[in-house]
């Protein structure tokens, strides 16, 4: 077990099996919310769910739907149930918001090089701290 | 945060539920944007007309209920007041006249039509279209804004130097009934300096170039600001819409300068702020080539099925260029087109005879929505072609389908034949 120490930006804590995106999401166009699955044709991660997964991303992208498809993310139970990210801006802030889940940024440690798909994540949003657990 | 004396009246309930929930949330979105107050805004731009995707979710088809929800995060439904702020509807699910293109049944347009009247009861400008700048809503140099659509706020921010950052819909009407927004982000002047530069070094003329150098210049700078140099660059309004729409699909882009052109800077330095770019990137006829590939690189069958312009939203010169294309020709049986524009524009297309033209060859002009927005095709199509960037991006991933792009020449033309010309 590795712990990561951050900013917490939404508080309360959730565990979950990350999903790393190596790049920004679009939410409009880039996710299918009844699904919860990335369907943006050139995203690395395309045909991935973070459905009950912590999402591990850079950041929000692309267009203004982004609150709202996740919004309807957590309506239908495909929302994730904690975002860890390094970059943000008024979609996520606002995506945020609305989802209500755990979530850390500007960790001691570069996310991409720490956490990989798959490893069991707990998040605590009111501490900013990010365990990665790895099965070996 | 601080808050003003209307602020605290606002969270302490005393103008009902529907006010307390927005500026409660404009609180939380504003502080994890790091905003250290509120301001007032009295020009808001959102999306608020349900159809389907949300009535489907809520289980039920009641305005009221889907605002209450899907508009302001709320488990139940409250009354909501006249909004504070001007307000307008973005682009919505459908078209208001000529909805059976869509494949709609009577009772969505029923409930579509129950969500525009509760919007008009509480003051909203039912614009609905994603180039709200071009039907009377023009914000002035300098005004502070809450607009959803990506390619309005770059162009509102960029072209016309009034101050946005993008909302989402939650936010918006948020907006919309309080008159307030965080000020942070593209409201401040410093975050709308240029801090990479791009020079253009291939010829951009064409509409065609301007999405390509669009969708080029959101691939290499993400989310940060640039600004162009380069020869030659005289982009009309059209031009200007497809850049930005482009810029703001592919990246995150919400504000650029181009020295002469857009209204904040006058020269490179002003735009940069004096200081140096972080980054430069040359755009050249490699790069032009590169993007072009990059849009088409769903495509693989050259039988094309529909033809999409008006995307954002077509002006009156392109309306005018596609009658022109299609006078006196006939679209192939096996292939549709739709052009795309504001119901506004429509009504002078009509009047001036384009609309008659495009019916004539077999297409149809349709306004308040698009494919994407209303997640709408012609039956059985496969392989579409655009001569939107933007569209070219998300229809695919949408609707998955093939898409080609090009002028509005080429989308045209293979209306009429019905095959995107080989390589």
């Amino acid at each position: 077990m590795r712990e990561l120490r951050g900013h917490g930006v939404v508080g309360g804590r959730a565990r979950g099996h990350a999903l790393v995106c190596t790049a920004p999401i679009s939410g409009w166009g880039g996710i299918d919310p009844r699904t919860g699955t990335i369907v943006e044709s050139r995203h690395p991660q395309r045909g991935e769910s973070f459905a009950g997964r912590v999402l591990v991303l850079p950041g929000a992208k692309g267009s203004s739907g982004w609150s709202g498809q996740f919004h309807l993310a957590k309506l239908q139970g495909t929302a994730p149930v904690a975002v860890v990210f390094t970059r943000m801006n008024s979609k996520l802030a606002l995506g945020l918001v609305v989802l209500d889940v755990p979530a850390v940024t500007n960790l001691d440690h570069d996310p991409f090089d720490s956490i990989r798909t798959g490893d069991v994540l707990d998040v605590d949003g009111t501490a900013g701290t990010v365990r990665v657990h790895r099965e070996s | 945060m601080r808050l003003s004396p209307a602020d605290e009246r606002m969270l302490s309930g005393e103008d009902g539920l529907a006010v307390q929930a927005a500026i409660e949330l404009l609180v939380r979105y504003g502080d994890l944007m790091g905003a250290d107050r509120l301001i007032d805004t009295d020009n808001v731009c959102g999306a608020n007309i349900f159809g389907p995707r949300h009535a489907n979710v809520l289980g039920t088809t009641d305005p009221a209920a889907l605002f209450s929800r899907f508009s302001l995060d709320l488990d139940g439904p409250v009354d909501v007041p006249p909004f504070r702020a001007h307000s307008c509807q973005v682009i919505g699910p459908r078209d208001r006249e000529q909805w059976d293109v869509q494949g709609l049944a009577p009772s969505d347009v029923d409930a579509m039509n129950d969500s525009e009247r509760y919007l008009a009861e509480k003051g909203v400008d039912l614009l609905s279209t994603c180039t709200p700048y071009q039907v009377g809503n023009v914000p002035r140099f300098g005004e502070h804004c809450a607009w959803m659509e990506s390619s309005a706020v770059v162009y509102i921010n960029a072209v016309l130097g009034a101050r946005t950052n993008t909302e989402g819909r939650e936010s918006s009407a948020a907006s919309m009934l309080t008159g307030r927004t965080p000020y942070c982000g593209y409201h401040l002047d410093e975050h709308r300096l240029a801090t990479h530069l791009v020079d253009v070094t291939h010829p951009v003329t064409t509409i065609e170039d301007w999405n390509l150098l669009g969708y080029w210049v959101g691939e290499q700078v993400h989310d940060a600001v640039p600004v162009l140099t380069g020869t030659g660059l005289a982009p009309d309004p059209v031009r200007l819409k497809q850049f930005g729409a482009a810029a703001a699909s592919s990246g995150d882009v919400e504000m650029y300068h181009l020295p002469g052109v857009t209204p904040e800077a006058r020269t490179l330095e002003q735009a940069l702020g004096g200081r140096s770019p972080k980054a430069t990137s040359v755009y050249d006829a490699g790069a032009r080539a590169a993007t072009v590939a990059s849009l088409c690189r769903t495509a693989v069958d050259r039988d094309v099925d529909f033809v999409m312009i008006g995307c954002p939203h077509a002006s009156l010169p392109q309306v005018r260029e596609v009658a022109r294309l299609l006078d006196g020709r006939r679209i192939a049986d096996s292939t549709t087109l739709w052009v795309f524009t504001p119901a506004a524009l429509r009504t002078v297309a009509e009047r001036s005879g384009y609309v008659a033209t495009i019916e004539r060859a077999g297409g149809r002009v349709l306004a308040d929505t698009c494919p994407a927005i209303g997640q709408f095709l012609p039956p059985r199509t496969r392989v579409f072609a655009t001569d939107s960037a933007k569209q070219a991006h998300y229809l695919p991933a949408i609707a998955g389908v093939q898409g080609w792009f090009g002028s509005v020449d080429a989308c045209v033309t293979a209306s009429i034949t019905g095959r995107w010309p080989d390589a």
